[in-house]
């Protein structure tokens, strides 16, 4: 289809369209589906996108973040420490090593323990905080000289708990792009129907048009503008009201977690905007199909 | 020619309905089809605007071979052959006037622009009055009437009128017939399918017309005994 076909077939031509009588139901079907179907899409984008956002958030901060563990008894914990964080600083790779004071270590337990937990009285380890370079230190070679020069050091580099979480966000992020997916095929095939009903209910009216001398693509544009159109309105109002839903959902705060970041930030919030314009583009190519099909087995 | 088929034959649920049938139709000429009901004279009609297609022989139509044409090619050949469908085949939400101009309307030439000649064409047919009439509102008369309108307002070469007196009483036959023989003196090549004899008796008076009778499936110049 060349460009001057589309023009002419979206361009407004009210001879045309008067042509074809208003089939009320199928009208009302198509902006009710279109809007719906923005509705959810709406949802699924910002699903998506948050997903993607924690995925990079987690896969970035965590890649970075190391943890050293030194088990010691009480009276050899802090020698161990001060020779781990020697050896630390000496590690090509580590941008920075720090022990996590007291105080530190007992916010990070409150959680399980309370607040007043007497930290100095528990046999709890000492925490030391690593943070890798660009580019990253070797793991296997830091952990071998840990074990020779600090035996009660134990590195953990988040792994075992990064990934599997990384790759849940990514699901997330994969179900919503296919969420999206389904509700454009779900939207082409509720079209393609709702303009087959039309166009088998107008059978009449093709065959006196192609009597009088219409070319097909004058009969397919006077249904491909009135199903564009439908739709176009059906999930512009679709995604102004998934919009204001995805606005009152609860701003996104650390205590609340993933579910209270779902949502859209900066320029994130322009892309459902591109739904009533992918949607009518999605309405336009399946009627126009319909209407070809149709056409040639009409007359 | 601006119409010839050559050894034409047309089946259809595996029965012949037409065979070897030629015939040249000459530009300005006038003819009459005609034969029993059943006989294949909206069939041949039908073949000479594209409607259907031979199953033998071929139809050339302004020197171009009905076969060989696309869908496009079809509609813009339609737009030089006004025809007078047997019921009429108009769009019931449109007014008489909107019916009437359809052919101008789809040919992107506008209604507007040809409103002139639209009043002038509904005069010419007795139906300016009923302009904004819809056409379940008119009489079987008007209707033919408005039919002629619709088939000559791009101001075709041919007209082909399949019955166009099949459902009016004898005084509105004789005005159709009046509109189709001054449409032949305006130059165009007229075609009229009836299996009304009185008709064709009544031309004979006004125009020199050829009549063509469906016989035994095939097509005959039919003599005095009309």
């Amino acid at each position: 289809m060349s460009n001057g076909t589309i023009r002419g077939l979206l361009l407004s031509d009210k001879q045309a369209d008067r042509v074809v009588p208003p089939t009320g139901f199928t009208a009302q079907l198509t902006v009710f589906v279109a809007g719906a179907m923005a509705f959810m899409a709406v949802f699924a984008l910002a699903l998506s996108l948050a997903s993607g956002r924690l995925a990079d958030r987690w896969s970035q901060e965590l890649a970075k973040a190391a943890t050293l563990r030194i088990n010691a008894p009480a009276e050899q914990r802090a020698a161990q420490t001060e020779t781990a964080l020697k050896l630390l600083r000496q590690t090509p790779g580590v941008a920075k090593a720090r022990a996590l004071s007291p105080e530190e270590q007992a916010a990070l337990l409150s959680p399980w323990f309370g607040p007043d937990l007497p930290i100095d009285a528990l046999p709890v380890p000492q925490l030391v905080e690593v943070t890798a370079g660009e580019p990253g230190y070797d793991i296997a070679g830091l952990r071998l000289r840990l074990s020779a020069e600090v035996p009660g050091a134990v590195l953990d580099d988040h792994t075992r708990w990064r990934e599997p979480l990384v790759d849940a966000a990514n699901g997330l992020r994969r179900l919503g792009l296919i969420a999206i997916l389904l509700i454009g095929g779900a939207t082409a095939a509720m079209i393609t129907l709702a303009a087959n009903a039309a166009l088998a209910a107008n059978a009449q009216v093709i065959e006196v048009l192609r009597l009088v001398g219409a070319k097909d693509g004058y009969i397919a544009g006077a249904f491909v503008r009135r199903f564009t159109l439908r739709t176009l309105i059906g999930a512009a109002v679709g995604v102004v009201f998934g919009m204001i839903g995805v606005m009152l959902l609860p701003a996104a705060s650390d205590e609340g977690g993933f579910l209270t970041g779902l949502g859209f930030r900066g320029i994130g919030w322009g892309l459902p905007l591109l739904i009533p314009v992918l949607g009518a583009g999605v309405a336009f190519a399946a009627t126009w199909a319909a209407a070809r099909r149709r056409l040639k087995e009409l007359s | 020619m601006l119409i010839e088929l050559e050894n034409v034959g047309y089946s259809y649920g595996g029965g012949e309905l037409l065979s070897d049938v030629s015939v040249s139709l000459a530009p300005g000429s006038f003819h009459f089809l005609t034969g029993p009901s059943g006989a294949g004279k909206t069939t041949l009609l039908k073949l000479c605007y594209g409607a259907l297609l031979p199953t033998a022989g071929r139809v050339q139509v302004f020197d171009r071979d009905m076969g060989a044409l696309d869908r496009d090619d079809l509609a813009m050949l339609r737009r030089r052959v006004g025809v007078v469908h047997q019921d009429c085949r108009f769009l019931d939400h449109l007014p008489l006037s909107e019916n009437i101009a359809l052919p101008l309307v789809v040919s992107g030439r506008g209604q507007r622009a040809e409103d002139d000649n639209l009043k002038e064409l509904m005069s010419w047919v007795g139906l300016s009055s009923r302009a904004e009439a819809l056409p379940p509102e008119l009489s079987g008369g008007e209707r033919q009437r408005a039919a002629l309108a619709r088939a000559v307002i791009m101001s075709p070469d041919v007209v082909l009128a399949d019955e166009p007196t099949g459902n009016v009483d004898w005084d509105m036959s004789q005005r159709l017939l009046h509109l189709l023989v001054e449409l032949n003196r305006m130059g165009k090549t007229v075609l009229i399918a009836t299996h009304d004899l009185s008709l064709i008796r009544a031309a004979k008076s006004q125009v020199q017309a050829r009549v063509l009778r469906i016989s035994n499936k095939g097509l005959q110049l039919a003599g005095a005994d009309l």
